[in-house]
């Protein structure tokens, strides 16, 4: 991954020195007054999108453990419970969840009497964090049960609860297994809150459709928005690299 | 043998159809030992393991310490209170270091202060003669050492019973002698024990009553002397002269 983008950048810059009548990278050259102000634009989505994801991914996280624990549990209507949230929501599509959270969802919070408006920010982040739970919460239960079933027996042996064990026995050993899997899915998040522009949130996918709009040059605003995605992603997995790294040198056997 | 710390009455268990546990009736005083042994499959380990709700029982009756084992949580949680377990394949958690190892059940389950805690477990650790090894983990210990480090842990719940369920199975046999002398001096010292082991020398040791299991029933049970020198049924004569062999 790295490499590609190492010899993408020159490819752009080079490019954009160019002066081809059929490549305009002056859009977004920021040696240029204008390009300046386009780049400083299409930048400006940066931060909702990285609010966004982090937001959703750090909900999904939460949800999904908490969706994931009934599906271990020895009451059958309990791992019912968890099939029918992971099979339903894992089948619709992130877009037509997008557009039900946002336009569906606050009529149904007004036909119960509740005024719940959903702007695009959080109808964004609900349905993100929503569509991600489902596969976190796989994620999760086949973390956790890898763990071999001794380990619960022993921590039961030894009078701790449910909660107890999970939490001091099973989760800090499942969490190395579920690290990678977990870092996945906040890349997926970060890409898929690409489609939050199709409600109107302001964040980079929205930012160069508007430009392309007034510019007419798609082809090199959306190389600069996939170059940006690229770094977000690229920055996640670096992190993602140094915390497994971090844990693996802390519980070497 | 003064008082009873457990007793089973007609203790049946299926998993699905199999009839692994046949109308068990078992009872083992304060500061009795108990060996179990038998061929494998028999249900000696299900029997230990239904002792303290690891496994479910369907039928009859299992009272430990006064105390019956129903479906309550609370008596689960009473019975689990005053037996301690030591696993064939030591179950030691190995993101913790062996202190910690030693200290979470009585710092979090029983409220105690981590100085209290580390205290008891340095004591128990000497006890089982590796304390030089409170701050490695399970991993980078040998075998042996493993299992003495779950018989520190389960001693430091201050169990009135110890349940074992194939201590000595997993270890290589140099390091087996280690732990059984570990647990000759539990003996020594008057803990309650149920041990299901394959160690003949070490149950004619310690052992105040044998009992067989094969197919899911106690066949037999008597004190070690008349068990290894005159057993009563066939099947029992039979295992013991296939184990005593080499």
């Amino acid at each position: 991954m790295k490499k590609i983008f190492v010899f993408l950048i020159p490819v752009l810059l080079l490019a954009g020195c160019s002066s081809s009548s059929t490549w305009g990278w002056y859009v977004i050259d920021p040696r240029t007054e204008n390009g300046w102000i386009n780049v400083k634009f299409l930048l400006s989505g940066m931060g909702d999108t990285i609010l966004i994801s982090v937001i959703a991914a750090v909900i999904s996280i939460v949800v999904g453990l908490v969706v994931a624990l009934p599906a271990l549990s020895e009451r059958r209507w309990l791992r019912i419970v968890n099939r029918i949230y992971v099979e339903f929501v894992r089948a619709i599509p992130l877009l037509p969840m997008l557009f039900w959270v946002f336009y569906g969802l606050p009529i149904v919070f007004k036909s119960m009497g509740m005024n719940v408006p959903i702007d695009p920010f959080w109808g964004a982040v609900i349905t993100l964090a929503l569509s991600d739970s489902a596969f976190t919460a796989e994620i999760y239960r086949a973390g956790i049960q890898s763990i071999a079933k001794g380990q619960t027996e022993a921590a039961q042996t030894i009078g701790l609860n449910y909660l107890q064990t999970m939490r001091y026995v099973i989760l800090p050993q499942a969490i190395r297994r579920i690290l990678p899997p977990l870092a996945n899915q906040f890349i997926y998040i970060v890409k898929m809150s690409a489609f939050a522009s199709v409600i109107g949130m302001q964040e980079l996918t929205r930012r160069a459709n508007e430009l392309v709009v007034t510019e007419y040059r798609p082809l090199e605003i959306y190389s600069l928005l996939v170059l940006e995605y690229l770094v977000l992603v690229l920055i996640i997995s670096a992190g993602v690299r140094w915390l497994e790294r971090k844990m693996g040198a802390d519980e070497r056997e | 043998m003064a008082q009873t710390a457990i007793e089973l009455v007609g203790v049946n268990k299926w998993f699905g159809t199999f009839h692994v546990l046949k109308d068990i009736n078992l009872t083992v005083g304060t500061g009795e030992k108990v060996v179990i042994c038998g061929p494998s499959g028999s249900g000696k380990s299900t029997v230990v393991r239904c002792i303290n709700r690891l496994e479910e029982h369907q039928k009859g009756q299992i009272v430990v310490d006064g105390t019956e084992l129903t479906n309550d949580p609370q008596s689960v949680a009473a019975i689990r209170s005053e037996v301690g377990m030591v696993f064939q394949q030591f179950n030691l958690f190995p993101h913790l270091t062996v202190l910690e190892n030693l200290t979470l059940g009585p710092i979090k389950a029983r409220g105690m202060s981590r100085t209290d805690a580390k205290a008891k477990a340095m004591q128990y650790l000497e006890r089982v003669h590796i304390p030089d090894q409170a701050n490695k983990r399970p991993g980078q210990l040998s075998g042996g050492q493993q299992q003495r480090v779950a018989i520190a842990r389960s001693l430091c719940m201050e169990p009135k019973v110890l349940l074992f369920d194939e201590p000595t199975s997993a270890l290589d046999p140099e390091m087996i002698s280690e732990v059984l002398d570990v647990m000759v001096g539990l003996a020594e010292e008057g803990m309650t024990m149920v041990v299901v082991t394959h160690e003949m020398g070490f149950a004619r040791k310690v052992a105040d009553n044998m009992v067989f299991m094969d197919a899911g029933e106690i066949v037999e049970q008597g004190p070690p002397e008349t068990f290894f020198a005159a057993p009563k049924s066939d099947r029992c004569r039979k295992f013991l002269s296939q184990i005593l062999q080499h």
